[in-house]
């Protein structure tokens, strides 16, 4: 199986996933008792959550074997899955703001979690502006690499929060002691649909943009080549003339 | 239905941005493929041009 067929499959299947995701958020779950409708935000921010973190974990493993293996390839990997973390990031951070108006009463607030995935954002932040100011050098891409695997470091520490200081946000995984967990069966069956259809989705993009920077880096390699081909021919056309 | 402004909201801004980011890769994959149009042509050119330029030197090769 070729990749267009296998980016092809997954495309579709993320279609396909996405319908019954959204079909079981609005028709099948129940809203939670004490939050109501706005619980419903839930379902999808926390596979934006989970996408995130995977994609700030490829970064971290991609920046290892670039710098140990200097191999092109894992750099654009890291950038590519950097690109499609901040985008899932970015919208898990809007979504739980939203949630967090009708519940919390306010947009935003420093609590421990929230403010070390405020940290998570910035330094994938400056993981693209750096990329996206510099030329694609290897001292580029090394300071990249170095950068993806610092800032992951923060992702532990994200999911830790809820546990290391104390914290208003709900812990999803506390299920007996803290009384948050998804007690109704439909609960977790969206919710593991939601975590299925985010999953190929992310893939599906991560795959995308991972073939295309490949291809530009091939393409680079190959407009090299011709400009070498094309200086040496117009050297041998003066030595001839001279 | 208390609180469906908000999760209109977000369920809206998900998908948007999603929709736009998709956009986004798709409008890259269309400048990368003229772009490889553009490299095809150049290498085509490239390879044409000492075959060309040998075509024309043989006759007078022969003359001299």
């Amino acid at each position: 199986m070729n990749n267009s067929a296998i980016r092809n499959g997954l495309g579709y299947t993320t279609l396909a996933l996405m319908i019954a995701a959204l079909f079981m958020v609005f028709d099948y779950v129940p809203p939670e008792a004490e939050q109501g409708i706005a619980q419903l935000i839930f379902y999808f921010h926390v596979p934006l959550a989970w996408v995130a973190f995977a994609s700030f974990g490829i970064v971290a493993i991609a920046g290892i074997f670039y710098l140990w293996l200097g191999d092109q390839l894992w750099d654009d990997l890291g950038y590519a899955a950097a690109e499609t973390g901040m985008v899932f990031c970015t919208l898990m951070i809007v979504a739980g703001s939203i949630w967090a108006k009708p519940i919390w009463g306010t947009w935003w607030t420093w609590d421990s979690r929230l403010t070390t995935t405020f940290i998570l954002w910035l330094m994938y932040c400056g993981y693209l502006m750096l990329r996206a100011s510099a030329d694609d050098t290897p001292q580029v891409a090394r300071f990249g690499a170095v950068l993806g695997i610092v800032a992951a470091l923060d992702v532990p520490i994200v999911i830790a929060s809820v546990r290391l200081w104390r914290t208003i946000h709900p812990a999803v995984l506390v299920t007996k002691q803290g009384g948050h967990g998804l007690e109704d069966p439909r609960m977790v069956a969206t919710l593991l649909v939601c975590l299925a259809a985010f999953t190929v989705f992310w893939a599906w993009l991560l795959m995308l943009r991972f073939s295309q920077l490949r291809t530009r880096t091939r393409m680079s390699a190959l407009t090299m080549k011709i400009a070498f081909a094309n200086a040496a021919a117009s050297d041998s056309k003066v030595m001839e003339s001279s | 239905m208390e609180h469906f402004g908000y999760l209109f909201a977000a369920y809206s801004i998900i998908f948007a941005v999603i929709f736009l980011y998709v956009l986004f890769i798709w409008r890259r994959q269309s400048a990368l493929d003229a772009e490889l149009r553009t490299l095809e042509a150049r290498m085509a050119a490239l390879t044409e041009e000492p075959a060309a330029s040998a075509s024309q030197q043989s006759p007078s090769d022969v003359v001299s």
